[in-house]
């Protein structure tokens, strides 16, 4: 069946069975591949997209249910070759050892400073407790994020 | 052209040559290959190319563009060897890292080499790439003093030109190279150390914009994605088995070659429903479990491989008491690489590419060319920069795989294992039982240690404090579960047992567990990081407040020295145990990349506070019990202590790697801070298990 996926302001018709998952059609179909696969049952967070603003596990989230809402995947975060202030924030702070997680994380911090102008650690090890990062970089990953947050205040990246 | 050049270049396959003038104009150095005893981790034999003269180790081209292309056998699996070795090149050539572009793990196209394990990339290959880029270096001065006619000695390198200071002319590197096409063999040379500067991920930007493609991100034209049905249970054989409902799906195609059963499919959704629509009957038989795994392992001893005994004096232990008699009990460990195994197979002919992310390219390249009977040659194994490995990604069992289903459909196959078989049917870190007696004098020195470790390995297994009556034995088992290597293989075991040990020692002769462990230490290095941690800890004058524990160790392993003081909290109801605060000492030589090395020390504490409190395997009658990341616990963003490290730079030593031993010394840490809160010694990986209510 087709469906249309509205994915980094771009609308996608895929036609496709509707039980796969977003993750699937993502990479399989539109080879966005920067969304990865860790686990298949939300618990690692490597899968994680923004759908309609929310952090999102495409694993579990069949293609027709993100059908017509807005996605953002990492491929869509960069804006006219400039990075989101937490892509720098990243390089910066070299928040990153293999990268499989880095997606994910990205995503799910971006979702956290939405909210959340100013998170404390606390708050970002709330927000990302469902994402793993194996090479355990968690702490520079925090230090990113309140980067980020920092230099979003000062206007920096805007 | 020397002879020996030449020889050395007949030597290469039509591919190589081709390859070498594909790169055009410019220097060619092939750097001479110095042997050099690698440790093996995994099970399994290395294959060696013949592809390939055996004493290239790596080599360098510089173009007519100004592009400077390493190609190195090592692979980049997150340990950053890809910046590090970058760093070596851009220090000795006196450019920036930008200009430089390294090609790795790729047969076709780099030097063999044995893979990349046992913290070698920074002592081995770094040093080699520093001597290529110094011949390179010296090469373009003595090019440009003979364009200008004037003394190689009065020219400099720097920001990839040649400056004369004299007359403030400058010529790139490219420039140089123009009209020249030749190969340099590379004799000694002096290097220098390296300059310690800090420098991020090279390739970055790849990874934070997602643009990098791992191993599972590949396509190629044509492409269908694969799938194996796995058995019930280890060792199991197919007794009866249907697939007609299966490949009547449609752009299904099922491949059946007696246990192994695989499909091919237009998407994985596809290929998990194929695989669902399969009925099979299987064979199995009775196995033991991790109930009764450390009996099992004791009694079990591996016929084939004899024990090895480490050291071994006169004196045993009896008749220096006062004695302590304890026995550890070490858990199988899943690596978890957050990438699970993968590969894209593609045949061309009787050639064969793969793309998959190993940590031994070339012993990926003999299995498969063993397995179907191909000669090396004809066989390509490319490794994208990969998800992770930790000692975890030395086999190719999903390359074989792929390319069995890409043979049997005549297509490309994109095979993703799943986490559950990745946690089932890839290899875990061994498991073990550790048995130490040991006696301590009146005087507080240690007189006799007896150390006999059961299957998980000898790594660490030397006692680096001064004992004059020794007695080490390694006794390998035969292992229930496949098991190989892991990130500072058995160290963290034998650490965890020595360490906490040497706690319980220092308490009988009524020592500080620092004070008793400086006492029978002559070891300078180890001496070193263990004062600098305790000192920035506040070791013995911080008063640690009720429910909470501070525990110290150290070790040393691979080159490199550790010393890791926790501070810990443990709930009064539930008795959790939380790590607060974690400080890490660490010294591995002349340091290659401050804040890299941090980066590894820290991660590898990380990874092994999960080993030390909750990661287990469970398994029972050839089945793993907890194949999911919900099942089996792995360290989050909740369990990072407040994090210190403190790195010894010592620029007078060559560099050791250092993405291993910074792990050896977390878990004893951490048990000994138990000790310290509740008075309970667990003598058990993991331990939160053994102490939680409830």
């Amino acid at each position: 069946m087709q469906i249309e996926l509205l994915v980094n302001g771009r609308i996608h018709r895929v036609d496709t069975d509707l039980e796969r998952s977003l993750l699937n059609v993502l990479r399989e179909d539109l080879d966005l591949t920067g969304t990865k696969y860790g686990c298949g049952e939300g618990e690692c967070g490597a899968c994680t997209v923004l759908l309609d603003g929310q952090p999102a596990r495409s694993c579990l989230t069949p293609a027709n249910a993100a059908a017509g809402k807005p996605i953002t995947t990492i491929e869509g975060l960069e804006k006219d070759g400039a990075l989101h202030p937490l892509q720098q924030a990243f390089l910066d702070a070299d928040a990153l050892q293999c990268g499989y997680c880095t997606s994910g994380m990205i995503l799910a911090g971006a979702a956290l400073l939405q909210k959340n102008s100013s998170p404390q650690p606390d708050d970002i090890i709330h927000a990302m407790q469902g994402n793993i990062c194996r090479c355990g970089t968690y702490p520079r990953i925090i230090h990113a994020i309140q980067s980020a947050a920092a230099s979003m205040k000062r206007g920096e990246h805007v | 052209m020397s002879d020996a050049v030449f020889e050395k270049l007949a030597a290469l396959t039509p591919d190589r040559r081709s390859f070498l003038k594909a790169l055009g104009g410019g220097l060619t150095f092939l750097l001479t290959f110095e042997a050099d005893a690698q440790e093996s981790g995994a099970n399994g034999h290395h294959g060696r190319g013949h592809s390939l003269p055996e004493n290239i180790s790596a080599w360098l081209h510089i173009g007519e563009d100004n592009t400077i292309t390493v190609f190195t056998g090592k692979v980049e699996v997150g340990q950053n060897a890809r910046t590090a070795l970058t760093q070596a090149v851009s220090e000795e050539l006196r450019t920036p890292p930008q200009a430089i572009r390294l090609v790795m793990g790729d047969t076709d196209r780099t030097p063999f080499d044995m893979g990349t394990f046992g913290s070698r990339t920074t002592p081995t290959m770094a040093p080699q790439l520093r001597r290529a880029a110094v011949a390179a270096r010296e090469t373009l001065l003595d090019l440009a003093a003979r364009r200008w006619k004037v003394g190689a000695s009065s020219l400099e390198a720097a920001n990839g030109c040649v400056r004369n200071p004299a007359t403030g002319k400058t010529i790139s590197f490219g420039e140089l190279t123009k009209g020249q096409s030749f190969v340099q063999s590379i004799g000694p040379v002096k290097v220098d150390k390296p300059l310690s500067r800090s420098l991020a991920k090279v390739d970055g930007r790849d990874f934070v914009t997602g643009k990098h493609r791992f191993t599972a991100d590949l396509k190629r034209p044509g492409m269908l994605y694969g799938g194996i049905l796995r058995p019930p249970a280890f060792h199991a054989t197919v007794s009866s088995l249907d697939t007609s409902t299966a490949e009547k799906l449609p752009g299904v195609h099922v491949v059946h070659d007696g246990d192994f059963i695989g499909v091919t499919a237009p998407n994985s959704l596809a290929v998990t429903r194929a695989l669902a629509a399969i009925k099979a009957t299987w064979k199995t038989e009775p196995q033991p479990s991790n109930k009764n795994l450390f009996e099992y392992l004791k009694a079990n001893p591996d016929g084939d491989a004899a024990s090895e005994v480490v050291r071994s004096s006169v004196i045993a232990v009896d008749g220096n008491r006062p004695q302590l008699w304890t026995t550890y009990h070490i858990s199988y460990i899943a690596h978890v690489p957050l990438e699970p195994r993968a590969a894209v197979a593609e045949w061309n002919g009787s050639k064969l590419t793969v793309w998959t992310g190993t940590q031994r390219p070339f012993g990926v390249r003999s299995e498969l060319a063993e397995a179907f009977h191909l000669p090396e040659e004809s066989v390509r194994v490319l490794v994208p920069d990969t998800g992770s490995a930790y000692g975890g990604k030395h086999t190719g069992e999903c390359a074989v795989e792929a390319a069995t289903l890409a043979k049997a459909v005549g297509r490309p196959i994109k095979l993703v294992w799943t986490r559950e078989e990745e946690f089932t049917w890839a290899y875990f870190r061994p498991a073990g039982v550790i048995e130490i007696r040991s006696a301590v004098g009146k005087d507080g020195r240690i007189t006799a240690w007896e150390f006999h470790n059961y299957n998980s390995g000898a790594s660490g297994i030397t006692m680096p404090y001064d004992v004059p009556n020794q007695e080490i034995v390694y006794h390998p088992s035969r292992s229930p579960l496949r098991q190989g290597s892991y990130r500072g293989l058995a160290s963290t075991a034998n650490n965890f047992a020595r360490e906490s040990h040497m706690d319980d020692l220092a308490r009988a002769a009524g020592l500080d567990p620092l004070a008793f462990r400086l006492k029978n230490l002559t070891n300078q290095r180890l001496r070193a990081v263990l004062t600098a941690a305790a000192e920035r800890f506040g070791w013995g004058r911080a008063k640690v407040g009720a429910n909470r524990g501070a525990g110290l160790a150290c070790g040393t392993e691979k080159g490199g020295y550790v010393a890791t003081c926790a501070e810990i909290s443990v709930d009064p109801d539930t008795r959790n145990v939380k790590v607060e605060r974690v400080v890490t000492a660490f010294e591995c030589g002349a340091i290659v990349n401050p804040d890299q090395l941090k980066n590894q020390v820290e991660g590898a504490g990380l990874m092994g506070l999960g080993g030390a409190l909750f990661e287990a395997i469970q398994f029972a009658n050839g089945r793993i019990l907890n194949p999911k990341l919900s099942e089996y616990r792995v360290p989050r963003f909740s369990d990072l202590p407040a994090l210190e490290t403190i790195l010894l730079n010592r620029r007078d030593l060559d560099s050791s790697g250092a993405g291993e031993t910074p792990i050896m010394a977390i878990a004893p840490a951490i048990g000994n801070a138990i000790y310290d809160a509740l008075q309970i010694r667990v003598r058990a990986l993991p331990m939160a298990p053994h102490i939680v209510r409830g």
